[in-house]
């Protein structure tokens, strides 16, 4: 197997090649850093994303809380946890980093809070 | 009517204006930020997604996130007032500075003194007009910014079978925000051969949901009568429309991501000089403008393309004005002009014996490219540089110590 991706780790946006050798193991060439190797080993196997979007609010000064995975989370389990996202009522007060759903799905990732908002 | 009296006004509350108030502060300057928005932090609270901060914090930040850092850093100051929902829209010059009336929601008509402003207003969205689309005026014509406000901050989606115009970064954003939020992304158009944004948001914000680019193509109709019920995409050839391939999608809403300018309204009526390259002010090696008294710094400037970059600008230029505001020797200044392949340098102006950061746009994409610093034959200085293009801003330090202004410019070439 040969793949070519485009590392989204940083703006730097490097291309790489992920191959497989004789012996099953994964080979990344073209990346600049370690994240790259990281990146195109996973999105191989793998792809996952941060996924960020905002939730209602019931406040009197906002209508929306941005939140963000705190983790990768697996591509094919994004559109669940969006559908959970904008089903969510939040109540403030809320601070940047409150957990708003707690390990989605057994995925070991939280979605949290972006911004604070306190009334 | 209130009237206040401030050493600094600093306007727009965003991240240019939040870090240059801070560093001003810092100085022991007394200093009022205002903002139309009845919250701080400018744009960067609809820019939902991650990616900031990098430079300024190591950290990958969503938008929200920098942007409280940045007011958090504010709100632990005591000589900082902030002015919310208010718009300063006159200035008149006095003898010992200047004094700028605004509309407050709060307050009413304000009118603040005060001996030195900072403008950082920030930048708009280039729009339908600017790049003349044919066609009717139906409702469901956006710019992707005004989009991703009404979604991000309103909680509204705009529409439900999405074009969009322009392969920049806040465009593929946008296709992976609306996506996300349960609209169809038919196709994104875009003039140039090849697309403007970062190869890692093509493959991530179009790629991941099969959203088709396409290059060399432009929107030559827009079709609809009440609402938009399709437009007319037509590939371009050799820089010529070809209109026996146009062929017509489906769709409702329209979303354009075509550039920003540096929204410099307030900037005409101060009577501050623009540069027409930049759409931003004539700025001095401290970032003053052409009147004595004013700076402006962030993307009322110039357009940046990392608001890691904003921050520090911003701060560069609260240093500058703390010294005039001490009355400090200004010295004398040489031009610093763009040469080879740089569409332009800013600031246009260098002080010899300092050390200055110069921001450029290069005009050319290549790899391991040369930057080249020179003063008529004498170099100053010579950068390596691993990767240039144009939608990469370029930053770097230049050490002026042997720069004389007599000499002639500064010149930038990029080979």
């Amino acid at each position: 197997m040969k793949k070519t991706l485009v590392c989204i780790s940083c703006p730097v946006g490097c291309r790489l090649t992920v191959s497989t050798e004789e012996d099953g193991s994964l080979c990344v060439t073209g990346n600049l850093c370690a994240r790259g190797e990281e990146y195109g080993r996973e999105e191989a196997l793998s792809p996952k994303r941060v996924v960020t979007a905002t939730a209602p609010i019931d406040s009197s000064t906002r209508r929306r809380i941005p939140v963000k995975t705190d983790g990768f989370l697996p591509r094919e389990m994004i559109n669940g946890l969006l559908t959970e996202i904008y089903r969510l009522t939040v109540a403030p007060p809320v601070e940047a980093g409150d957990v708003l759903i707690e390990n989605f799905k057994e995925s070991g990732i939280n979605v949290v809070a972006t911004r604070s908002i306190r009334e | 009517m209130i009237s206040r009296n401030f050493d600094v006004l600093v306007i727009g509350g965003g991240s240019a204006g939040l870090a240059a108030a801070e560093s001003i502060a810092d100085n022991g300057f007394s200093v009022a930020v205002a903002d139309r928005e009845n919250y701080l932090g400018g744009i960067l609270n609809q820019c939902i997604h991650n990616g900031f901060g990098l430079h300024e914090y190591g950290e990958d930040l969503t938008g929200p996130e920098y942007a409280q850092r940045c007011i958090e850093k504010i709100g632990k100051r005591k000589n900082i007032e902030v002015f919310l929902e208010t718009t300063i829209n006159h200035a008149e010059e006095t003898p010992d500075g200047m004094v700028l009336y605004g509309f407050s929601r709060s307050l009413g008509i304000i009118r603040l003194s005060t001996r030195g402003l900072v403008l950082a207003m920030g930048c708009r969205e280039r729009n339908r007009g600017n790049i003349g689309i044919p066609g009717t005026r139906p409702a469901g014509v956006f710019t992707a910014g005004l989009a991703q406000r009404l979604v991000n901050i309103d909680g509204y989606v705009p529409g439900k079978e999405v074009v969009l115009v322009g392969s920049g970064d806040i465009g593929l954003i946008m296709a992976r925000r609306m996506t996300w939020v349960g609209s169809k992304v038919l196709a994104v158009v875009e003039i140039q051969p090849y697309p403007s944004g970062l190869a890692r948001n093509i493959s991530q914000c179009i790629d991941d949901f099969g959203i088709p680019l396409y290059l060399s193509h432009v929107i030559s109709r827009i079709r609809g009568k009440d609402r938009v019920e399709g437009v007319d995409v037509t590939p371009r050839v050799n820089g010529i429309l070809n209109h026996e391939e146009t062929f017509t999608l489906k769709c409702d809403t329209l979303l354009l991501s075509v550039g920003l300018i540096p929204d410099n309204e307030l900037s005409k009526k101060l009577g501050v000089e623009l540069n027409p390259q930049t759409g931003g002010p004539v700025v001095d090696a401290d970032l003053m403008t052409s009147r004595p008294g004013v700076f402006a710094c962030g993307n009322v400037l110039h357009v940046h393309d990392l608001v890691d970059s904003v921050s520090a600008e911003a701060r560069r230029c609260g240093t500058a004005v703390c010294n005039y505001l001490r009355e400090e020797e200004r010295g004398e200044q040489g031009d610093a002009v763009a040469g080879s392949n740089i569409r332009y340098v800013i600031p246009g102006k260098f002080r010899p014996g300092r050390k200055m950061v110069f921001t450029m746009r290069p005009l050319i994409v290549k790899n391991k490219a040369e930057l080249k610093i020179s003063q008529g034959k004498k170099p100053v200085c010579t950068r390596r540089l691993v990767h240039v293009q144009p939608s990469e801003m370029i930053s770097i330090t230049v050490d002026l110590d042997g720069a004389e202004t007599k000499r002639g410019p500064l010149e930038f070439h990029l080979h």
